[in-house]
């Protein structure tokens, strides 16, 4: 996709001021794609690392390339990056034999530098890059050399040096001349509405010096210093009066999430139809439902953007991973031309999917045209991020198999949830506006809209519902459920996690039926032989490790990502203690993601994917009553912390002739389900229901 | 009123209101934006500075609180020679995603080796559990702790 819109060297590479810049429309969110694009860079052109740069990555400048999402960006902007750097460098040895005389074979590259064979010249790369036709056009057949891990040099990862220091410049550390800060002053919840204000107390902070800005219940404040302002937004919100409506709604999700109140669409080749959908089969040898509840992103630093209206022009910083799709949201929105909405991409904490960036951009664009010719910096608050964010939907999955000989004949799933595509983009009913949150409470509200379903391969939900096993039949449906509590939208994995989630832990269950080892059990399913490479040094590296002492258990499980990209196989080991807490102790990862680039920045979205997925599986879940969402803090929204946390062992298998796959959420899923059956190893307790909550476990120990 | 604050060496009279809490005299007033905010409630450690040498969450208690003392924030952490080793540490593994949880990890670390020069893992994760880190860059984070222990 990307190369196709962006087909010429200039649109990826460019020279300037004796470095070369390269240019992208994927963002930085942590997962160090800036490093890895760097050391693409690098790799084909041989310039040092200080001397590449990344263009910032803004509206109008940058290539569009939507929405950094869905581990994509290597396989889309670095594999346009590395054909245009492999044409690049291609051009300029042609360039260098027609200007500087030889063949073309007499040119050697190192260093950055063109050198002839048996002359002292030397031209240097980058003063060359600016003298080629500015229209010469990407070879999409590039071939570059294969490279294996251990030839590879170590890129140092782009801003470490400064996040060390407290030199790095995230969003919320943006000043402007005349910068005044706001807060949001929120409903109670979704479904309230503000009544009135009591005019004695806006009186009050109005005189002295703080604006006050409200467009139905949207209202926000804003003054020159950040806090009094926060101070400021607490004494507004006691003067707030609020209908609160029937509040929000109390039932069991997991109950609503059933096919009798969803659209279905029998999934064929991991995409959606509209073929017939068989009736299950009810002579099943063994079924289960799995089940993940909403959980939130929890970015660190709660959401920020800094916006200004001026001169017809309105300037945004947002740390949104999808600029374009924003830009054009929040013009939607104010009645703008998108080329009047400018956005420049500004790194926030990491966000592991739609987290509240586009929605703090939209709400500080509402506050700065309400403040002309003034930049404003709003800056949401724990409450306003745990509160607020997009959660990743509830979801269930109902799996069903009939068995031969230990082998899996027919196999039946069906996966039910809300959507995944919550974020701001352009589509039928305005969906764009819909989807940004303050638009519902305007006066003249935008949004909420229902949900379409994703007809996309391995989207949304049904993203690794199809088995990546070889079952002679099989049966997968989507279920999309609307309707219920929540904002929902993307989160790392999407529907991966709670798919992967369910069928490991059901491939765990089925090897345990039949007394066959997991890891053969899995072998028997699985004919590709990468997948099985996989398994093998699973199985070696498990073989390394002592045995387990009591109250020990040791749970795998095998995922390939939409089953087209990065394969992982993870063991985990942990201990269930007399309260029923699980402390891991140990995990192994082994990992093909085909030809690596950056193999410490590889290593570490595996390990982190490991360990969020572990604080999915061990701790989270987002908790409401009809007053409103009720984990609202760390507190009442426990994560994983240091006291939890296993050594990992991570082997990442070379494969220097195999193109380079995404990897930022191939280790979830199966951190997952492996916790989940190393739990049962430990306790003999089936845990199917996220989180593994000591009462949790004790529930289902009960009900034994 | 008109508080004195010793911040990295340097003094400081700062005129925020004195229930401001410190970290938005660090950030607000002085533009020192190496301490970051993550909850505002010392629940996450983002935050931590160093007051007399102990690691302290500065989102919450007011400056007033901190007249007079001597305040260590990240941007002067590596005048000293923990505070330098435990950051090249964090460099050499890599020990941060986002980075956003970095500095106050580099703080309590710091605050930790000084303390206890050759802390085992129960000290360790003692010190850090204080602190969230989102991405899963904890692995990385203790192997940065270890190498700033042993070098």
């Amino acid at each position: 996709m990307s190369l196709q819109t962006y087909p010429l060297v200039a649109d990826w590479i460019t020279a300037r001021d004796g470095r070369l810049l390269i240019h992208t429309g994927k963002v930085d969110i942590g997962q160090r794609i800036s490093t890895a694009l760097i050391q693409i860079a690098h790799e084909e052109l041989t310039l040092p690392w200080d001397r590449i740069d990344i263009a910032p990555v803004r509206t109008g400048h940058a290539p569009d390339e939507g929405i950094t999402s869905g581990s994509n960006s290597i396989e889309q902007s670095g594999h346009a990056l590395r054909c245009a750097a492999i044409t690049l460098r291609d051009c300029l040895i042609k360039f260098a034999a027609e200007q500087s005389g030889g063949d073309i074979d007499d040119w050697v590259l190192s260093d950055g530098a063109l050198r002839r064979d048996g002359t002292n010249l030397c031209i240097d790369l980058v003063d060359l890059t600016s003298d080629i036709a500015a229209d010469t056009p990407i070879d999409e057949n590039s071939v570059t050399a294969p490279r294996s891990v251990d030839a590879l040099p170590r890129p140092e990862m782009r801003g470490l040096d400064d996040m060390v220091r407290g030199t790095f410049t995230y969003i919320h550390d943006l000043e402007r001349p005349g910068m005044i800060h706001a807060r949001l002053i929120r409903p109670p919840h979704a479904k309230a509405t503000l009544l009135d204000i009591d005019a004695k107390k806006t009186g009050e902070l109005e005189a002295s010096g703080f604006s006050i800005i409200r467009d139905g219940s949207f209202l926000a404040l804003a003054g020159p210093q950040e806090w009094p302002v926060v101070k400021a937004a607490t004494r507004l919100a006691s003067a707030c009066h609020w209908s609160l409506d029937t509040g929000l709604p109390e039932s069991d999700v997991f109950k609503d999430l059933t096919a009798a109140k969803a659209q279905s669409f029998l999934i064929v080749d991991a995409a959606p139809t509209d073929d017939p959908i068989p009736k299950p089969d009810p002579n099943v040898d063994h079924s289960a439902r799995y089940e993940r509840p909403y959980q939130m992103h929890g970015s660190l630093a709660p959401s920020a953007a800094l916006a200004e209206w001026t001169g017809g022009i309105l300037t945004v910083h947002s740390h949104s991973q999808g600029i374009y799709p924003l830009r054009d949201s929040i013009a939607d929105s104010l009645g703008l031309a998108p080329d009047q909405v400018d956005i420049t991409h500004v790194p926030g904490s990491g966000c592991y999917g739609h987290s509240g960036a586009d929605d703090a951009a939209f709400e500080t664009s509402l506050i700065a045209m309400a403040l002309p010719d003034t930049p404003v910096m709003l800056k949401w608050t724990r409450d306003d991020e745990h509160a607020w964010e997009p959660y990743a939907p509830a979801m269930a999955v109902d799996l069903a198999a009939q068995v031969c000989d230990g082998k899996i004949l027919a196999y039946s799933a069906d996966v039910f949830s809300d959507t995944h595509r919550g974020r701001p983009r352009a589509g039928p009913n305005r969906a764009g506006p819909s989807r940004l949150l303050s638009n519902r409470f305007r006066s003249t509200p935008i949004g909420p809209i229902s949900a379409q379903p994703n007809l996309g391969r391995h989207a949304g939900m049904h993203r690794n519902l199809d088995p990546v096993y070889t079952f002679s039949e099989t049966r997968l449906v989507k279920n999309l459920v609307s309707g219920l509590p929540h904002r929902t939208s993307a989160m790392r994995c999407l529907g991966a996690a709670a798919n992967i989630f369910a069928l490991e832990s059901f491939m765990d269950e089925l090897a345990q039926s039949y007394s066959v080892p997991p890891v053969i059990f899995r072998k028997s399913h699985l004919g590709e032989p990468r997948a099985l490479t996989v398994l093998t040094e699973l199985d070696r590296k498990i073989a390394a490790r002592p045995e387990l002492p009591e109250n020990h258990g040791r749970g795998i499980a095998y995922a390939q990502y939409k089953n087209q990209m990065t394969r992982v196989g993870v063991s985990v080991d942990l201990a269930v203690n007399d309260r029923a807490e699980i402390k891991l102790k140990h995990i192994i990862i082994v990992a093909d993601a085909g030809r690596v680039i950056d193999a410490e920045g590889l290593s570490a979205q595996l390990e982190g994917g490991c360990l969020q997925a572990a604080s999915w599986a061990i701790y989270e879940q987002v908790k409401w009553d009809r007053d409103g969402i009720q984990s609202r803090d760390w507190d009442s929204y426990p994560v994983i912390r240091f006291d939890n946390i296993p050594t990992i062992d991570v082997t990442i298998l070379d494969r220097p002739n195999d193109p380079s796959v995404g990897a930022g959420e191939a280790s979830p899923g199966p951190t997952i389900a492996a916790i989940a059956n190393a739990v049962f190893d430990a306790t003999g307790i089936r845990m199917r229901r996220m989180p593994f909550i000591p009462d949790a476990i004790m529930q289902v120990a009960a009900a034994n | 009123m008109i508080l004195t604050l010793c911040i990295n060496g340097e003094t400081h009279r700062v005129t925020s209101d004195p229930d401001t809490p410190l970290i938005y005299v660090l950030r607000d007033e002085l533009k020192l934006k190496g301490t970051k905010l993550g909850c505002g409630l010392e629940q996450c450690g983002a935050c931590a500075v160093l007051v007399e040498g102990k690691v302290v969450l500065s989102c919450v208690s007011a400056v007033e609180t901190f007249d007079g003392k001597e305040i260590t924030t990240i941007e002067g952490i590596g005048d000293t020679s923990v505070g330098s080793r435990v950051q090249d540490a964090f460099v050499s593994m890599s020990a941060a995603q986002c980075g956003y949880c970095t500095a106050g990890l580099v703080v309590a670390t710091t605050a930790l080796l000084t303390s206890n020069p050759t802390p085992d893992k129960d000290s360790i994760s003692q010190a850090l559990t204080p602190h969230l880190c989102r991405c899963g860059s904890h692995p990385r984070v203790l192997r940065a702790v270890e190498q700033a222990a042993n070098t």
